[in-house]
C-alpha cells in the first residue's frame, strides 16, 4: 500500500512536466506578448521590456528558467498585477473557488445519489423517466445558459437571490452559482448511480439477502449501495478536483473572484507565470485526487490488492 | 412446530404458474405443477436448463423478480399455510428461518464487499435475536459444522480469500444457521469441480440427516439425484413430465423424455460407441406448440402429440407421467 502510493506521488512529477511544458509552449506559440496593446510602443521601450523579462534570451534558457522556478514552488510575479506573486493570487483566488466548488460538490452527490438510486429501485416508474429526463436536461444544458436563466429568473425577477456578488461562505450568493456548476454533476452522478445500483439489484449476492429475510431496507443500505456507488466513487474524486480549482464559466458568469475568473483574465492578459501557475495547481490537484480516488477503492472493495 | 392440516408435508405445491413478461410475449416458464415434499424427505428435480425448475422454486420462496416475472395463480402450502398470500413482512420472516436456499455459483451469491462474519452474523441476529456475541460464536459453530478448518481465524475473511467449495460451505452454513425446515439447493455443486461435488453433496445429505430438514435437490445431473433424493421430479418446458420414487424412476421410467436423460448418462462401462444424445433443443417458452412440448424431439412421437396436449397419466399410486404413450413407455422399460 505504502509503495504503490509512493509510486503514484512519483508519477504526478513526469505528468506535470508534460503539462507545463506543453502550457508554455502554447502561450509562446500563440501570436502577441502581455505588453502588446492598442498602441504601438516605442522600439527603445519595447526592447528595455525584453530585457527585463528575460524575452532577449534564447527559449530553452527560459524555458529552464520556468522549470526551475516550479520545482521551487515559485511561479514567479504576475505580469499583470504588479508587484503581486503568483502564489499570492492562487492562496486569494482559491477559498472562492474551493467554497463555490465544494457547494457545488456536495449539492451535486446529495441530489445525485438519492435520484439515481431512487431510479433505480423504481426502475420504469415516473420518478425514473422523470429524474432520467431533467438528468438528460442537466448533461444537455450548459452551464453558461443555465446560469444567467436562473439569474433571470431568481435575481431580476423574484428578487431572491444576488446576481453576482462575493460575499464569503456561507452565504446567499453562493446558491444560484452551486446550483448552476453542480447542474451537469447532479445529472452524471444520478445517471451513474442509477446503472450502478440497477446492476448491483440484478445480482446473485442480493438474492442470497433478500433469501435471508432482509427487508428491501437492509438489502439496499448494507449489501446494495457498496457495490452500486462504486462507478460513482471513481468518478467523483477527479470531478472534486476540478469543481475546487476553480471554473471558468460560472466564476466569469457570477462574476466571482475565484482562480477560474483569475485564470480567463491570466489568458486574454498573456500573464504568462499566472497560466502556469493555475494549471500546474490544477494539474497537481487532478492528480492528487485521482490518487485519493484510487486509495478509497481499495478501502471500499477488499478485492483490490495494491501492489 | 407443524400445524393439523399438512398431513405431513412439510411443503405442498398446487398448480403453480410464474410467468414473465417479455418482448417476446408471455414466457411460462413455470405452467400448472403440483408436487409435495414430506417432512424429512429429499425430493430432486431434475431438468435441462431452461425447464423451469429454478423458477420454481424461486417462486416457493417469493423470490422472482416483478417485473418481469409474475405467479400468476397456484397456491404453496407450508405447514398448511399458503405462502403465496402473506404479506412481505410475513414472507420474510418464513425466508433464511424456516426456509432457506442456496444457489448454485457461490462465487457470485455471497457479498464480495463484506466479510464472511458479517454475511452469517446477519441471519441469526435477524431472525434468532442472537446478539453480537452470540451470533459471532454460532456463526464459528455453523462454519466449524460445515467443514471449515480454523473457523475461528477465518471467520474474518472476505469470500474472495476462500475456494470455489469452502465458500459453497458459507452458503450452506448460513443457509443452515436457523434450522429451516426446508432447504432448497439450487444447483449446489453446479459450478464446482467434481471432486468437491462429492463432498458437498454428502454433507448436506449429512446436515440433513442431523438436523432432519427437508429438502429440495435442483439439478441436471441425474447422477447427483440417484444417491441423494428420496422422489424425483423431471421437468421439461415448464411441466412435470415425470414424478416418481427415485428407484422407480431409475428403474423403470415411465415417459420417453426420462428416458432419453437416462441415457445421455455417459456409462463408463461401455467401452466404445457414442455418447447419446437427445436430439434438438428445448423449446421457446414464449411460443409453444399446441401439442406435447417434447415432441419434435422425441423418438416415439406421433401424429397425436403435435396436436394434442398429453395427459399426466397414474401409472402407479405415486409415478405418474405426462405423455399419451406413458402407460406403453412404462411397460416397455420394465422388461429393461
Amino acid at each position: 500500500m505504502l509503495r504503490f502510493i509512493i509510486r503514484r506521488i512519483i508519477v504526478i512529477v513526469p505528468m506535470l512536466f508534460i503539462v507545463i511544458s506543453l502550457t508554455w509552449a502554447l502561450v509562446r506559440l500563440a501570436p502577441g506578448t502581455f505588453y502588446s496593446g492598442e498602441k504601438k510602443l516605442a522600439p527603445g521601450v519595447e526592447k528595455n521590456l525584453r530585457e527585463k523579462y528575460g524575452l532577449d534570451q534564447p527559449w530553452y534558457v527560459q524555458y529552464g528558467k520556468v522549470l526551475r522556478n516550479i520545482a521551487r514552488f515559485d511561479f514567479g510575479n504576475s505580469l499583470k498585477y504588479e508587484g503581486q506573486s503568483v502564489n499570492q493570487i492562487l492562496l486569494r483566488g482559491l477559498p472562492v473557488s474551493a467554497a463555490l466548488g465544494l457547494s457545488a460538490y456536495l449539492l451535486a452527490l446529495l441530489v445525485g445519489l438519492t435520484t439515481g438510486t431512487l431510479s433505480a429501485l423504481k426502475q420504469n416508474s415516473w420518478i425514473d423517466y422523470a429524474s432520467m429526463s431533467l438528468s438528460m436536461l442537466g448533461i444537455s444544458v450548459p452551464n453558461f445558459i443555465l446560469g444567467p436563466l436562473l439569474v433571470l429568473l431568481f435575481s431580476l425577477t423574484l428578487f431572491w437571490f444576488p446576481p453576482a456578488l462575493w460575499d464569503g461562505f456561507p452565504s446567499r450568493s453562493l446558491v444560484l452559482p452551486a446550483i448552476t456548476l453542480s447542474a451537469i454533476y447532479i445529472a452524471y452522478i444520478a445517471r451513474l448511480t442509477r446503472s450502478g445500483m440497477l446492476e448491483v439489484m440484478r445480482s446473485d449476492y442480493i438474492r442470497t439477502a433478500r433469501a435471508k429475510g432482509l427487508s428491501e431496507t437492509q438489502v439496499v443500505i448494507r449489501h446494495a449501495l457498496r457495490g452500486g456507488l462504486l462507478p460513482v466513487v471513481s468518478f467523483s474524486g477527479p470531478a472534486l478536483a476540478f469543481l475546487i480549482t476553480g471554473t471558468v464559466v460560472v466564476e466569469k458568469v457570477f462574476a466571482l473572484p475565484g482562480l477560474g475568473n483569475y485564470f480567463i483574465n491570466a489568458c486574454f492578459n498573456r500573464d504568462e507565470p499566472l497560466i502556469i501557475g493555475i494549471v500546474a495547481f490544477i494539474s497537481i490537484a487532478v492528480l492528487v485526487f485521482n490518487l485519493l480516488v484510487d486509495i478509497a477503492y481499495g478501502f471500499i472493495d477488499p478485492r483490490i490488492r495494491y501492489t | 412446530m407443524m400445524s393439523g392440516n399438512s398431513n405431513g408435508n412439510v411443503i405442498t405445491v398446487k398448480d403453480l404458474r410464474t410467468y414473465f413478461e417479455t418482448e417476446d410475449g408471455t414466457v411460462k416458464a413455470v405452467d400448472g405443477i403440483s408436487f409435495e415434499v414430506k417432512q424429512g424427505e429429499t425430493l430432486g428435480i431434475v431438468g435441462e436448463s431452461g425447464s423451469g425448475k429454478s423458477v420454481a422454486n424461486l417462486s416457493l420462496m417469493r423470490l422472482i423478480p416483478n417485473p418481469p416475472g409474475k405467479i400468476v395463480s397456484g397456491s404453496v402450502l407450508f405447514h398448511g399455510r399458503d405462502i403465496l398470500k402473506l404479506s412481505a413482512r410475513e414472507i420474510r420472516e418464513l425466508r433464511g428461518k424456516r426456509l432457506a436456499m442456496i444457489f448454485q455459483d457461490p462465487m457470485t451469491s455471497l457479498n464480495p464487499f463484506m466479510r464472511v462474519s458479517r454475511q452469517l452474523m446477519e441471519v441469526t441476529q435477524l431472525h434468532l435475536g442472537h446478539t453480537k456475541e452470540q451470533a459471532r460464536a454460532h456463526a464459528i459453530k455453523m462454519l466449524e459444522q460445515v467443514g471449515i478448518p480454523d473457523a475461528a481465524d477465518r471467520i474474518d475473511s472476505y469470500p474472495h480469500e476462500f475456494s470455489g467449495g469452502m465458500r459453497q460451505r458459507v452458503m450452506i452454513a448460513m443457509a443452515l444457521s436457523c434450522q429451516p425446515e426446508l432447504l432448497i439447493a439450487d444447483e449446489p455443486t453446479t459450478a464446482l469441480d467434481v471432486t468437491i461435488q462429492a463432498q458437498i453433496l454428502e454433507l448436506i445429505k449429512h446436515l440433513k440427516a442431523e438436523t432432519g430438514a427437508s429438502v429440495v435437490l435442483i439439478t441436471h445431473d441425474l447422477g447427483v439425484v440417484a444417491g441423494m433424493t428420496d422422489h424425483v421430479i423431471v421437468m421439461y418446458a415448464g411441466k412435470i413430465f415425470e414424478q416418481a420414487p427415485t428407484a422407480e424412476l431409475f428403474q423403470q421410467p415411465g415417459n420417453p423424455y426420462t428416458r432419453g436423460l437416462l441415457r445421455s448418462v455417459p456409462d463408463p462401462m461401455a467401452e466404445h460407441g457414442k455418447l447419446y444424445q437427445i436430439p434438438g433443443q428445448p423449446p421457446d417458452l414464449a411460443r409453444l406448440p399446441p401439442g406435447c412440448p417434447f415432441a419434435p424431439r422425441c423418438e416415439r412421437a406421433e401424429e397425436i402429440c403435435t396436436r394434442e396436449f398429453p395427459p399426466f397419466v397414474e401409472l402407479t399410486r405415486d409415478h405418474h407421467s405426462l405423455c399419451h404413450f406413458a402407460a406403453e413407455v412404462y411397460a416397455e422399460t420394465a422388461n429393461g
